[in-house]
Parts: structure tokens; sequence; C-alpha cells
């Protein structure tokens, strides 16, 4: 049957595109008619599989790593379209693939939302996985944190050679306890290598997680325990560099990317990288990791879309910034400071974003009282619009209706540089409506 | 890390400062019971929302914390408590059943008392988990919760006779029979509530409400809030004068959440 698997994964492929349909759709054809094709079509890759999970930034980190590995001269397979589902990881596959099936790349670097990991990992073991936090988020999915990171330590535990955790995350580098390995290079082994990306002692407080979020302002922080060590350390975060330190060098680098937690990232796709680059695909071989090369590579990486991007309205920057779960909000409010500003905030509660809305209540929104906010949007801008108020923070106007919305706050504001906090459903529908009227990079 | 019982800040969140220095009514202290462990679903909501409508109807609000280990205060007027994961009801269990004496007093006594979720749970009398394991609750609500391998997860509306349309947002595995000591908060218009079989949702006893809902609770669901207040406001001060608290959001909230998919 598979013969026939790929040209006519292909055809519906092309068929369904023609008619602008989702992406998914072939994905789930190729799945039904040949459930070998994702794992027969990635096996041959020589530096193998890299899984990418977590709560938070996924895929600015995922588009990192495709960036630093190009940079090392690999040719990388990636699901860019952001449909980080298992059947979405089909569909990318059968785009890139020859009518053979057969994929021209070194190694795939792949986003995948952390349940449908799980059934990824099942069918195609990775070689290598990134598991960057678990913060609460999507609870009406997935139930409960803890829940959360036991998908993430399944996926640990189905990778074969080296798992990257990070270090501040005590739910992640937990899972290090699970998997009966050693740090690299102490010898033999069961389990996969475990690497750490880590964090500067001055930066950890800029980075509550979210049992520390409620922790009290002021009071004595209990000794830390003593802390593996990390591949990558993130140093120093500057305005438009920061300092990253391996390899016992601290070395400081221009970034495109703003955001103190897109620059943490940062470290964690530089471990990656760094792990890939050196594995290579003739075992009990290593080969060099060109660091100065990934560092120009990462001074390069532009913000994944929404998730910081700044477009241009007016000829004044207008920065979209994708907000989905408490800690991403308080980190998006932090990095994002309002003052002379215009502000909106959508906020959508379909499938995707999450359909409870409690989350809001967990992020104060103080820093947004002097200015105010400007306009509120989504299906559930009166939820957003209760929250301010009961934080006391004015709001201009408030419309459900997202166009409606987006074109009253531009026009009320167009001596202004502006940002947008919303959720995934709304930053889709705002980045469709600012592609009538200016620049928006089309990611399909 | 523990912080002075009686103190008023709270843990991670502060209220906005006070804008008007108008004379108060009266002082009303408002405990949030395990805000350090109990606080998965925006259960912050309600504290703050209490706390800012106590102000808006004239009154000051003193906001306490009461934490695994801490000495438990004194005089309080009002108890606000959430839900937790697993691992944190099971982090402050025996503590609570330490406190089963004096919460129990406050109950009996009439206090206005909020448990959502988890402490709703651990109110009644005890949880059954799926395992056959019980885990002891402190007997002030005649109710009793099995765990079951469903996760009853949405948008809830609910009647309720005392408080009209109540709207909020389930996630619970654990599902909770009432014995013939309580009443139910309502019955659901949609979504489950206490149970998959008898269509009510949560528990009221004396001035007690009990929910599985938040969303958070209170901020949608004004009519509540000011019970809770009207009640603490009337033990202490005999009568409750209200103000004018612009609700408008409120309602507007309502009509779209009510709208929503299950």
């Amino acid at each position: 049957m598979f013969y026939f698997s790929v040209p006519l994964g292909k055809l519906v492929r092309r068929v369904s595109r023609l008619r602008g349909g989702g992406s998914a759709l072939p994905g789930l054809v190729v799945e039904k008619i040949d459930p070998g094709f994702m794992r027969r079509t990635l096996s041959t890759l020589p530096h193998g599989v890299a899984v990418v999970s977590g709560t938070n930034g996924k895929t600015t980190t995922t588009k990192m790593v495709v960036e630093l590995l190009e940079s090392q001269g690999l040719k990388v397979f990636t699901n860019r379209t952001g449909s980080n589902f298992t059947r979405g990881v089909a569909a990318a596959l059968l785009g890139e693939v020859d009518w053979r099936g057969r994929l021209n790349a070194d190694v795939a670097v792949l986003e995948l939302d952390e349940a449908h990991a799980v059934h990824f990992v099942n069918q195609v073991p990775p070689r290598y996985c990134l598991l960057l936090n678990v913060l609460r988020d999507q609870l009406d999915r997935f139930g409960e944190i803890d829940k959360t990171a036991q998908l993430l330590q399944h996926i640990a535990s189905k990778t074969t050679g080296t798992v990257v955790l990070n270090r501040e995350d005590p739910r992640v580098a937990r899972i290090a306890e699970t998997l009966n390995a050693e740090t690299p290079k102490s010898g033999t082994h069961a389990g996969p290598d475990v690497l750490y990306f880590g964090l500067d002692d001055s930066l950890l407080s800029t980075f509550p997680n979210d049992d520390e979020m409620r922790a009290a302002p002021g009071s004595p922080v209990p000794p830390a325990p003593a802390k593996p060590h990390a591949d990558v350390v993130l140093r120093r975060v500057g305005a438009a560099d920061a300092d990253f330190e391996y390899d016992g060098v601290t070395a400081t680098t221009a970034m495109k990317l703003r955001g103190v937690y897109n620059i943490f990232n940062a470290a964690a796709a530089l471990t990656l990288a760094r792990a890939i680059a050196a594995g290579d695909p003739v075992p009990g071989k290593t080969a060099v990791v060109d660091n100065e090369g990934l560092l120009k590579a990462l001074a390069e990486v532009a913000p994944a879309f929404g998730r910081g991007e700044s477009l241009v309205v007016d000829g004044l920057p207008l920065d979209l910034i994708l907000v989905k779960n408490p800690s991403g909000f308080r980190l998006g409010l932090k990095s994002f400071p309002a003052a002379g500003y215009a502000t909106m905030i959508a906020i959508n509660d379909n499938y995707a974003d999450g359909r409870d809305m409690s989350w809001l209540w967990d992020v104060e929104f103080d820093t947004l009282r002097e200015a105010g906010v400007d306009q509120l949007s989504g299906s559930r801008a009166y939820d957003m619009a209760l929250r301010l108020q009961y934080d006391d923070v004015a709001i201009g106007a408030v419309n459900t209706e997202i166009a409606p919305a987006l074109a009253a706050f531009i026009s009320g504001a167009r001596d202004k540089p502006k940002r947008v906090f919303c959720t995934y459903t709304a930053m889709l529908a705002i980045r469709r409506e600012l592609s009538k009227i200016t620049t928006v990079e089309v990611v399909s | 890390m523990t912080p002075q019982p009686g103190s008023t800040f709270s843990f991670g969140h502060e209220l906005p400062p006070e804008e008007s220095p108008a004379p108060s009514k009266g002082t009303i202290r408002v405990l949030q019971l395990y805000p350090r462990d109990m606080n998965i679903y925006g259960d912050w909501g309600n504290a703050l929302v209490l706390a800012q409508r106590l102000r808006w109807h004239g009154y000051t609000p003193e906001l306490l914390e009461y934490n695994v280990g801490d000495a438990f205060p004194a005089d309080i007027d009002l108890i606000v408590g959430g839900g937790g994961q697993d691992s944190g009801q099971l982090v402050i269990q025996d503590d609570l059943l330490s406190r089963e004496t004096v919460l129990k007093e406050l109950a009996e006594d009439g206090t206005p008392m909020l448990v959502i979720c988890g402490l709703y749970q651990l109110f009644g009398k005890f949880f059954k988990t799926r395992t056959g394991s019980v885990i002891p609750g402190i007997g002030i609500l005649d109710v009793e919760t099995h765990g079951t391998d469903e996760r009853l997860i949405g948008n809830v509306s609910v009647s309720s006779p005392e408080f009209g349309t109540v709207l909020g947002y389930e996630n619970h595995s654990g599902q909770t029979t009432l014995g013939p000591g309580v009443s139910p908060l309502g019955s659901t218009a949609k979504g489950t509530g206490n149970n998959s079989t008898d269509g009510q949702e949560g528990a009221r006893y004396r001035n007690i409400v009990a929910s599985y809902l938040h969303g958070s609770l209170l901020p949608k669901n004004p009519a509540l809030a000011d019970f809770l207040i009207r009640t603490a406001v009337q033990r202490k001060y005999g009568s409750f004068s209200p103000g004018t608290p612009d609700d408008s959001y409120a309602v507007l909230a309502r009509e779209h959440a009510a709208r929503r998919p299950r």
C-alpha cells in the first residue's frame, strides 16, 4: 500500500491547498492509509529527529534551533506552520518528500505540543529532545501541571540520544532522575545523555515559576540546592545583546530577539544545536562544533510570527505578543514596558486558546495602570475588562470583534508605537487583518 | 518562607492602592486559606474581588493568609479558599485536619465562607480515591467525594434560588454527593457540576458557599460576592449599607460567557 501513499498524500495536499483548506488533512489521509509513513521517512535522517516541547517558547526555540543548525551546514526539516500536532508533521513531511517518499534532510527538528509529542515519540523515538518548561497552561486540556510534567517525562524516556532540560524549572530538571542517566562522558549508562541549559542567579528572579509566583515578596529565599552543570548558561541580558557561557568562556552576541524569555530559550536552542552538531552520524566519531557560526546565526534570528514580532504600521512599530498562560502574560508585561506605547489586549477562548478564563486572574496588570489600555477585543474581551477593572486599570474601548477593534486601535493612536497582547487565535486573526495594511510575513 | 499570620500582604499578589481615602464604614478581615498550595485556578481572583468590592461598598478590607504551619489568626470575618493539584491537597491535608475545630466553630457561628473545588471536597466528610484509599475531610459539609477516571471540564451555568444564574468553569475528576445536611447551590443548566448523575452543583450550609466553579467565580457573579460581604458586615456591625459598585463590565462579561460553548 505504501507505494501509493506518498503520491496520494501529495495529491490530497495539492487539492486541499487549492481549496485553501487546513494544513493537516493530507497528514490525516497518509496516517490512515500508511501508518508507518512518518517513522519510515524520518528514520533515514543521518542526524535523527529532535523534538522540542514544553509550555512556552516552542515555536521561537524551534525556529532558533533550525537556523543554528543551518549555520553548521546541516539541511533541516521542520514543521514551520506551527501545526504542532502529529498529523501536522505528517502533512509537512508530505510537502518536503519527493514523489518516492525520500526526505532530503540531515536532521528533523520538530515542535510538538506536549500531548501530541507523546503520540509522536511512541511512533518515532527521537534521538534528541529539548524540554523547555512546565507552566500553567490549558489545564482544561491537560488537567494538572503535574500531569503535563509526566507527558514531558515520557518524551524524555523515549529519547535515544540526548535529553536537554531546563535546569531552572524544577519539574523539568527533575526528569533527569527518572532517566537512569549520567552526565555525558562519565562512562556507560542505560538511558540517554542529559544536558542542561541554565540561567545566571542574577536573572532567576525574572523567571518566577508557578510555585515561586506565590512566594512572599521580600521573604528569605531558601538555600539553593547544588545545581548540575549546564552546557549553556545565559549570564546577562542587555538591551540588544546577551552573554552566554559555554565551554568555560562567556561570549557576547547581539540579539534581534526581544523579551528575556526568548533569550533564555536561546540558551536552550544553543544547547540542543551544539549537541546535534557534535553528534556525528558515524557512531563513535565526534564532529567539531563551530560555536562562532552558532552565535552569528543566533544574532540574526528574528522572532517567530506573533511571538514578539514587530510589524510596521503608519511608520511606527506594532508589536504582537502572544500570551496564553499566566507566566507568559507576566513575562510579556515585564519584558515590554507600557510607557510610551498604546496597548491593546485581545483574548479569545477558542479550543486552541483554552476555554477557561481563570488564568487572567493569576496575572497582575498593575504595570498597565499608569498608561491604561486603549482597546480590548476577542470573544472574552469583557472578561478582560472585568479583570482590568479589579486592578484599577483604565480601559479605552471594548469590542469583541477583532477587525473593527484593531482598526479603532490603530486610528486612535497614529502617533504612538503600539503593542498588542493576544491569545493564539486572536493573534492569527490580527495578523490576517494587519496583512491588509502592512507587510506581514506569510507562514504556510 | 513562612509569612507572619495576620500580616496584610498576599503571596505574590498585591491589592491596588486605595484610591479615595473616604472615611471607612468599618474593617472586614478576609482570610485566604492555603493560598500557597491551593491556588490553581485563579483563586486570587476571588480574594481580590472581595477586597475591592469591600472598598467599593465603603469598607476597609484586611486581607490575611493562612498557610500550612501558620498560627491561625483571630477575629476573622470572611474566609475564602481554593483548589489545588492533587499534590497541593496532600501538602495541606494534615494541617487542615489540625484546624478542624476552629474552622467548625467559625462555620457553625455563621462566618461566611467560599470554598472552591479542592477545599470544597476537603470541607466534606471524605474523599475516596479511585484506588480505594480514603482521605478524611473536616466534615463541616455533609458531602462525600469519590475519585473517578472521568474529568468534568467546561463552562457551567447554574440556576440558583438564592443567587440567580451563576456562571463559571469546572475542571475536576472527583464527584461529590450531597447528604441531607446541606442543600445544593443550584441545578446545572449547562455543564455537569457536583457529579455526572444528579444535575446539581455546589453546596450551601449556614453561610458557606461551596462550589466546583472557578473562572474565577466571584468576578462574574457579583451577587454571590455581595452575599458574602453583606453577611460578614452584618455579623460584625449589625447592618450593611451598600455602596454602588459599577457592575457594567460584569454584566457584559456574563452575557458573553453565557453564549460560549461548553
